[in-house]
């Protein structure tokens, strides 16, 4: 499922417009990227939860021509799957895992190896 | 950040929907993405991350505590693969401060 099918699901089953449905699932990961973004973590009952993990800068190495580079300090969002919703995953072993490769990201990410500029 | 306070963002921001409509939404947003999980669909948000689904096997483990080996049984689990546009979001960069820093180091 992409975010515009799940734009689409929202309409269908909440009787709104594509347009408003689309106002709603945006306006909803923009609050969860802001609370991410001020170092908050979110916590989503039956869900999951989301906090952020501060990260020391290292010493790594460029994979192509072993060069070291600095990688800096950073924050990374982690998530914890909530109970209810990692049995439920667990429990749908009965079907085969459908929705795409697992590496594949989102089409607009901005360009991916930035580490090793 | 709790659902409360994403329901507040909804019915804040938005406007023409009523505080009992903005929890439904946000309740149906999240029940809907259980829903897509629960029969092992992947999501994809896109500017926000993935949620994979991957299959374990079954494979020989030991209880931290006591150190005793067990059998963790096969299992399905979900982890979710953070966007690089959300990575970038946590992460505003000081004007050329990591480019800066590696040519230091190539030059070196």
């Amino acid at each position: 499922m992409t975010k515009s099918e799940l734009i689409d699901a929202i309409a269908g089953r909440g009787e709104l417009t594509k347009a408003r449905a689309e106002l709603v699932v945006n306006c909803i990961f923009d609050a969860m990227t802001e609370a991410l973004q001020r170092g908050e973590g979110i916590e989503i009952r039956g869900f999951g939860s989301f906090t952020v993990r501060p990260y020391k800068p290292y010493s790594g190495r460029n994979p192509r021509t072993g060069q070291p580079v600095p990688v800096p300090a950073k924050r990374l969002p982690f998530f914890k799957v909530g109970k209810e919703l990692k049995e439920l995953v667990n429990q749908s072993r009965a079907f085969a895992i459908t929705g795409g490769k697992d590496d594949e990201d989102d089409d607009d990410d901005i360009d991916e190896d930035d580490e090793d500029e | 950040m709790t659902k409360a306070e994403i329901v507040q963002a909804v019915y804040g921001r938005l406007g023409g929907f009523s505080k009992k409509e903005s929890a439904d939404l946000v309740d149906l947003v999240f029940e809907t993405m259980k829903e897509t999980l629960g029969r092992g669909e992947k999501i994809k948000i896109s500017g926000f991350g993935n949620f994979v689904l991957r299959d374990k096997r079954q494979r020989q483990g030991r209880n931290p505590q006591t150190g005793d080996p067990i059998v963790i049984t096969e299992r399905r689990v979900l982890s979710f693969k953070a966007s690089q546009i959300l990575k970038h979001a946590l992460n505003p960069r000081v004007a050329g401060a990591s480019g800066a820093a590696a040519s230091a180091v190539a030059e070196e």
